[in-house]
């Protein structure tokens, strides 16, 4: 039951975005997300769409993926739509009770699921084509300058990649703890929400504890290898850019750009 | 040249809490490690071996005497590192020592802590990976390895730092066989052809029979100490503290006991076999 859990998911592969540095693709994600913000008409939309088409190509990700990484956020993608259907003031379409339907909030309505959709995906596109650790790299020399105001970038870092290096063994021992107590006879498939909730604290006690020692282990299997903090260190694979990283860098900003524009003149 | 590692009436006992009295672990141990040796330390639960392994790299420093790594004094805060880099410590669980989510970037953890120039990494990992013979595996995630396999990259990622020292702190334990098998082979491989000083901590009496030396452990003292052949001769002592002898000397020891001439000191099972042969023949 818990194998299905996929945090960081990563569809290892050798196309021009996976070889992309992973501080390029989370600087041009940033972008991207920017340009979303300033886009206002269905033609900014359309070139931004076209983009994020055209960069799914170049990966071989593949739609079906992105789209299944979507379901569970269709919810949220409803509730905001009517929220902004009913709730946007201007030209009256019908009223029933507290709720309005304008014209403008249907507008806004369509646009806010356009960019949503197209923030995700976007989004999904980077984690897809990254590994969780080149994510960690990345995430961790973007922020270095912050270490000048005393932000502990590093250990931040090193916490996030421990965290990811542990989901595989603690999932192992979550399975394991859960065979153990059914081989007792505990129940976890039946009975209503509160009791299953209740059925789970047998699981999560003994995967807390395990976890803490664990922890304690680790750090001081982690001291007797030399490490003491992020001063000094060396890295093995040392991140560089390359010329592909300007360009797409540069790609990404024009795109912005026009928008931009575009959204200016009310396209 | 200077011994690898040396303990002067080392005692210990851990924090005692508030109103109890504080038991002591280690009492008054005096042993010095020769470099290149393939030293076994055996002994029970609660014989103190873990904790003796731990004061060797300084995670335990002594509450009496001193221990001595070559030049370097545990105490002394100063050289750490030093200390921690000549002396590499692998424990029990592969899975809580294990770093990174990729084979060659664990490896590369302690190098990196060091470090150590980026093209330098690189090799230092290509020839640690090639010493466990984990070359393959480079690439992998060490969660999807088995626990042979896992316990084999913790090793590499001590040779790595370069160590002149690696205490093995019961890293076969929660092995199968066949991986327990697989690290003993690099370990007995590290010591003859890298020439790295092994302590070996266990309880299994079958692994100390690679070793040069035994030290046998118990209730925090040095029980017994010499070549395992000589060791395991002394069967009434070993049972006297709750320890078995391999199988082998086991057999001739009854033999013995029953007035059949045969020598103790026939380890492997082929010695023991042509030893009973030469008896039956007399």
């Amino acid at each position: 039951m818990l194998k299905d859990i996929t945090l960081g998911q990563y569809f290892p592969g050798n196309t021009l975005a996976h070889r992309l540095d992973p501080r390029t693709k989370l600087m041009m994600v940033v972008i991207y997300i920017i340009a979303l913000f300033c886009a206002k008409s269905f033609v900014s939309y359309g070139i931004l769409a076209l983009f994020l088409f055209i960069s799914v190509k170049i990966s071989k990700v593949g739609f079906k993926s992105l789209i299944k990484g979507m379901k569970p956020l269709i919810i949220i993608l409803i509730f905001t739509a009517i929220l902004n259907m009913f709730y946007t003031p201007g030209r009256e379409i019908a009223s029933f009770w507290v709720f309005t339907l304008t014209v403008e909030g249907i507008w806004s309505a369509v646009f806010m699921v356009i960019r949503i959709t197209l923030l995700i995906m976007g989004t999904f596109l980077m984690t897809y084509t990254t590994s969780p650790i080149a994510l960690t790299d990345a995430i961790e020399n973007l922020l270095n300058p912050l270490k000048k105001i005393y932000v502990p970038v590093h250990e931040l870092a090193m916490m996030m990649s421990i965290a990811l290096r542990f989901i595989p063994t603690l999932i192992e021992e979550a399975d394991k703890i859960i065979s153990a107590q059914k081989a007792r006879g505990a129940d976890f498939e039946t009975g209503n929400i509160f009791r299953r909730a209740k059925a789970m604290v047998p699981i999560l006690v003994p995967l807390f504890i395990s976890a803490f020692r664990r922890a304690d282990e680790l750090a001081t299997a982690m001291e007797c290898r030399c490490y003491c903090g992020g001063e000094g260190r060396t890295k093995l694979h040392v991140l560089r850019y390359q010329k592909r990283d300007l360009l797409c860098i540069l790609l990404t900003t024009v795109i912005t750009i026009t928008v931009v524009i575009v959204s200016r003149f009310g396209y | 040249m200077m011994d690898m590692l040396k303990t002067e009436n080392l005692c210990f006992s851990y924090p005692a809490k508030e109103g109890e009295e504080s038991v002591p672990v280690l009492k008054n141990i005096n042993l010095t490690i020769e470099r290149g040796s393939l030293v076994a330390i055996l002994g029970h639960n609660g014989s103190g071996k873990s904790t003796l392994a731990k004061q060797f790299n300084a995670v335990w420093l002594p509450s009496g005497g001193k221990v001595w790594v070559g030049q370097y004094d545990t105490a002394n805060e100063a050289v750490l590192m030093e200390i921690r880099r000549r002396v590499g410590m692998v424990f029990q669980n592969p899975d809580n020592q294990i770093v990174a989510n990729v084979v060659e970037e664990d490896v590369a953890f302690a190098p990196e802590n060091l470090g150590v120039p980026t093209e330098e990494i690189r090799q230092r990992v290509d020839a640690a990976l090639a010493a466990v013979g984990m070359s393959d595996f480079a690439k992998h995630a060490p969660h999807l390895l088995s626990g042979g396999q896992k316990q084999r990259i913790a090793i590499a990622g001590v040779i790595a730092m370069e160590p002149e020292c690696i205490v093995l702190d019961e890293a076969t334990a929660m092995l199968d066989p066949r991986g327990r098998r697989d690290v003993l082979e690099t370990v007995c491989h590290l010591n003859k052809e890298k020439k790295i000083t092994i302590i070996m901590i266990t309880h299994h009496m079958e692994e100390t029979e690679i070793a040069d030396r035994l030290i046998v452990m118990n209730k925090g003292e040095v029980y017994l100490d010499g070549a395992p052949r000589e060791i395991f001769q002394q069967v009434n002592e070993l049972r006297k503290i709750g320890l078995t002898v391999p199988e082998t000397v086991k057999l001739l020891y009854d033999l013995r006991q029953d007035g059949v001439d045969v020598p103790l000191d026939a380890i492997s099972v082929d010695e023991c076999a042509d030893a009973i042969c030469a008896a039956l023949k007399k």
